[in-house]
């Protein structure tokens, strides 16, 4: 500490402290989510809380917003002990939170929005809300039109528009939950613009993430949390990526490494022209989606949820059966029409999006969550094949590492994490010639993704052809051979991984490639 | 203090206590209602527990009580299993055995073991059909199953009364709202010297039987299990939706239609308009108490059917009403759907804590 003192980077006790606390503990039936957690926090700080799914980072942060009570513990604000009782207290006290999923009405207004979020003697208070929203929205960039429905908003704007509901408060914490899972690296970089301007000013930030090239990027400390102990405390400036992953899942964990690329030319599975209507009303459908997937490759396709993700996988998977029959074409069958059971019967398989709910029946047992895509190999003359069923259940939970009690454990009651573990154990295990697999690694453990990563290689070396759908652009680099972005139900061209970069994708992914197109098409 | 969580996984044991729970309550319920009416619950509780279980004669209009409930509670349980809301099971039964009454009365005492067969067969069809109108309805049109099986039974009932009084009643029954009686031939075997109990009973517990296996042994079992637990799920497997809610409803339909056809051929004989009880209703009751599972509802049915016997006799030793069945099938139904609430959540008594306050630990910045 103190040779970190001598060189500058930490002052000591130069700023006071905003928020410290104290052995909070908080314990849920059957996990200790926070376990005698001890943590500080200063004024103009931008603090990184730094873990894997389940460490215990987003009960610690709705402890200080609020939402949850320590059971144990005290925490201090300017050196006070407090309890927080509620959110609109901490809201009262000056701090903000912006949650994963934002809590807006799509048919309303910006200002609307933000209004609602207010209290109301707060709202009588202020002259001009209007006046001030424009004001703060200028004074941190974040290019906030109060007379906007949000529904029109890009999900990065609907995040400016939440932030702007906190500052507007004058926090003095602000809280962020994963922000930059859902942006684009240029929405990325403007969030962190507006983050350090606002500790620049003696507001504290307190940033949860698993992304460490984020961290290191733009936090002062990280605090590590490892089974809702605080397993460590870095100036990330002073380490990298690696070595902070190491702190934050141990050291028996195996991370991803560098994958080679693969080319191949045999085409197995195409779509030509494909184009859908929306299916909800803020849906964007598809338009003119055209895509070649050739056998022992892995295909990415990049772009941020809501530019039709879900009806492209939908419509590939086969649980919308709505194009032409002609438009998808597989191993030389026309399979537009066909549900998607018969085309799992062909050869495909699909990791959905939802997990519990779509991947998994939440109240069923493993062994029969098993058998909801093995009905073909596991059934004889209409009768389940008991036996072979608990076989085939018990070398999916091995092979793929998924704790749980047993087999007859349901599949509610497993984490997000093993869940899909369990789906691509499952999938990945029927040997498919092609797999259709959607956002592999979101929300999963470091340790697990790279379990996955690995799972997908290994199955792309067997020859078979896999489609990723991922937000996460990081990831798209690791393992595809080939990338393309979708932007607004628009697919962009293919293009190898090793011939383009993330600022090139990134562009995509807002759409750069439409007037590109054009351009190449004049 | 009281303190509810819920549980981390479904408790199992929870499935099955649930309905005892639920009976013992009920009992205790009643019991105060019968210290209301004067009634000793001792004595109450021997009238309806024990005389039905007690002679043969007994046993048998229990076992005559039972066989429709089973088989319309059994049609039901795969209907809720799949998640779809057939209340229709009333309508289908009365419908039945309209036409199943529609081709006795033609049958002479001629007839063979092939007429009984068509007739019972007529019944099932008829059944079906009336389930079949709310599944294209929903299915074409997106209407609500709950609402248009409860119309229908209602359009069932009217029916039957039409066909008593008019195109089914007896022309030498002086006008009375019944048809004529049957031709001994066409009437279902009984399974006792005396009494009514028919074989419907047996092919009752036989179709359970069959339906249990079907639903957790084989693939059609399967999908409709999933159906009914995640739509999304199913669509995932690739499991038509069409195929089950058709498939439940008109097995449920035909089960139903069946039942009807066994009563009107097997204890009554003719069509009369109390041809049911409220069986269709009641076997929404059995088929939760048997947890939608068709080796349990074979005991629930038998269990309801000793309460619609109870209330029988509670009218000839006690004087009470026969409202006094309705009453204990809802308080029964109240208590079980109140008991399900602990296969999720558990509920346990614990004493206020009291947290010591921490010391002050090192803070890592402070050094």
């Amino acid at each position: 500490m103190t040779a970190l003192i001598e060189q500058g980077l930490i002052l000591p006790m130069a700023k006071s402290s905003l928020l410290e606390l104290w052995n909070v503990s908080k314990i849920f039936p059957g996990v200790i989510a926070n376990d005698n957690v001890n943590m500080s926090l200063n004024e103009g700080e931008i603090l990184a809380l730094l873990g894997e799914n389940g460490a215990g980072k987003s009960t610690l942060v709705k402890m200080i917003y609020g939402v949850n009570k320590p059971d144990t513990g005290a925490i201090f604000w300017h050196n006070r002990e407090v309890n927080i009782d509620s959110p609109n207290q901490a809201r009262a006290m000056g701090i903000g939170m912006v949650f994963q999923h934002f809590s807006v009405f799509e048919t309303l207004t910006v200002q609307e929005n933000i209004e609602l979020g207010l209290d109301k003697e707060f709202v009588d208070q202020l002259s001009d809300l209007r006046q001030e929203i424009v004001e703060i929205s200028k004074k941190y960039d974040l290019h906030v039109d109060p007379d906007r429905y949000v529904h029109s908003l890009s999900i990065g704007e609907r995040q400016r528009v939440e932030i702007l509901r906190c500052l507007i408060q004058n926090v003095k914490l602000l809280i962020l939950d994963e922000p930059t899972s859902v942006l684009t690296p240029h929405e990325v970089s403007g969030l962190f613009r507006v983050l350090k301007k606002l500790a620049s000013e003696g507001s504290s930030v307190l940033f949860i993430s698993h992304k460490l090239k984020e961290v290191t990027e733009l936090c002062d400390r990280a605090v590590i949390l490892r089974g809702g102990v605080v397993t460590g405390e870095c100036i990330p400036a002073q380490e990298t990526p690696e070595s902070i992953a190491r702190m934050m899942v141990g050291s028996e964990t195996e991370l991803s490494e560098n994958y080679p690329k693969k080319r191949s030319e045999e085409s197995i599975f195409t779509t030509t022209y494909l184009t859908l209507l929306p299916t909800n009303p803020f849906g964007c459908g598809l338009t003119d989606v055209s895509l070649t997937l050739r056998k022992g490759e892995i295909l990415g396709i990049a772009g941020v949820a809501g530019n039709g993700q879900e009806d492209l996988l939908a419509a590939l998977s086969g649980e919308d059966t709505r194009a032409d029959k002609a438009n998808i074409v597989f191993a030389g069958k026309e399979i537009g029409k066909l549900n998607a059971g018969a085309r799992r019967k062909l050869g495909m398989a699909y990791v959905p999006a939802d997990r519990l709910g779509q991947g998994a029946v939440p109240e069923m047992t493993l062994t029969n969550n098993t058998l909801l895509t093995n009905t073909t190999a596991l059934i004889k003359n209409g009768f389940i094949l008991g036996s072979k069923l608990k076989a085939l259940a018990n070398e999916i939970i091995v092979d793929n590492k998924v704790k749980c009690h047993n087999q007859s454990s349901q599949a509610k009651s497993l984490s997000g994490g093993n869940l899909q573990k369990f789906i691509i154990g499952r999938e990945v295990q029927q040997a498919p010639i092609v797999l259709i697999c959607a956002h592999p690694t979101w929300g999963v453990d470091i340790g697990a993704a790279s379990a996955i990563h690995r799972q997908l290689i290994a199955l792309r070396d067997q020859g078979a052809a896999i489609l990723i759908v991922s937000e996460d652009i990081d990831e798209l680099f690791v393992v595809c051979d080939r990338l393309t972005a979708l932007y607004e139900g628009r697919l962009s061209h293919i293009v190898e991984t090793e011939k383009t970069n993330i600022e090139e994708i990134g562009k995509w992914i807002a759409g750069g490639f439409i007037q590109q197109k054009e351009v190449d098409h004049a | 203090m009281l303190n509810i969580q819920p549980r981390i996984e479904s408790s199992k044991a929870m499935v099955w206590c649930s309905p005892l729970i639920a009976i013992i309550l009920t009992m205790l319920v009643s019991s105060l209602m019968f210290i209301l009416l004067d009634v000793r619950p001792q004595q109450a509780f021997e009238v309806f527990v024990i005389m039905p279980l007690s002679d043969s004669y007994n046993l048998g209009e229990l076992m005559v009580k039972a066989a429709p409930l089973m088989l319309c509670a059994t049609g039901l349980a795969i209907c809720f299993r799949a998640n779809i809301w057939n209340i229709g099971a009333e309508g289908q039964l009365l419908i039945g055995a309209v036409v199943s009454s529609y081709f006795a009365v033609q049958a002479g005492e001629d007839a063979g073991i092939s007429s009984i067969m068509l007739i019972l067969l007529s019944g099932m069809l008829a059944g079906a059909f009336w389930a079949a109108i709310p599944t294209a309805l929903e299915r074409f049109f997106k209407t609500n199953i709950i609402l248009s099986t409860i119309m229908l039974n209602y359009i069932g009932l009217y029916t039957l009364l039409w066909a008593v009084h008019g195109p089914l009643a007896d022309p030498q029954g002086y006008g009375f709202p019944e048809s004529a009686m049957f031709a001994e031939a066409v009437m279902l075997p009984l399974i006792q010297e005396e009494g009514r109990a028919s074989v419907s009973i047996l092919i009752a517990i036989f179709i359970a039987l069959i339906t249990g296996l079907v639903l957790f042994k084989t693939l059609p079992g399967f999908i409709v299990r999933v159906y009914g637990e995640e739509q999304a799920a199913a669509r995932y497997a690739g499991f038509s939706s069409n195929k089950v809610v058709w498939g439940v409803m008109l097995f449920a339909g035909a089960l139903a239609g069946f039942a009807g056809s066994a009563e009107v051929m097997g204890p009554i004989g003719q069509l009369i308009p109390s041809v049911s009880p409220g069986y269709g209703y009641a076997a929404i009751i059995v088929a939760y108490l048997g947890r939608l599972n068709p080796f349990g509802i074979i005991i629930s049915s038998l269990f309801m059917g000793c309460l619609y016997m109870g209330s029988d006799l509670a009218q000839i030793e006690l004087g009470l009403p026969t409202a006094i069945t309705g009453l204990f099938q809802g308080v029964l139904l109240f208590f079980m759907l109140a008991c399900d609430f602990l296969i999720n959540y558990k509920i346990s008594f614990t004493s206020k804590k009291v947290f010591s306050k921490p010391l002050k630990a090192t803070l890592i910045n402070n050094i």
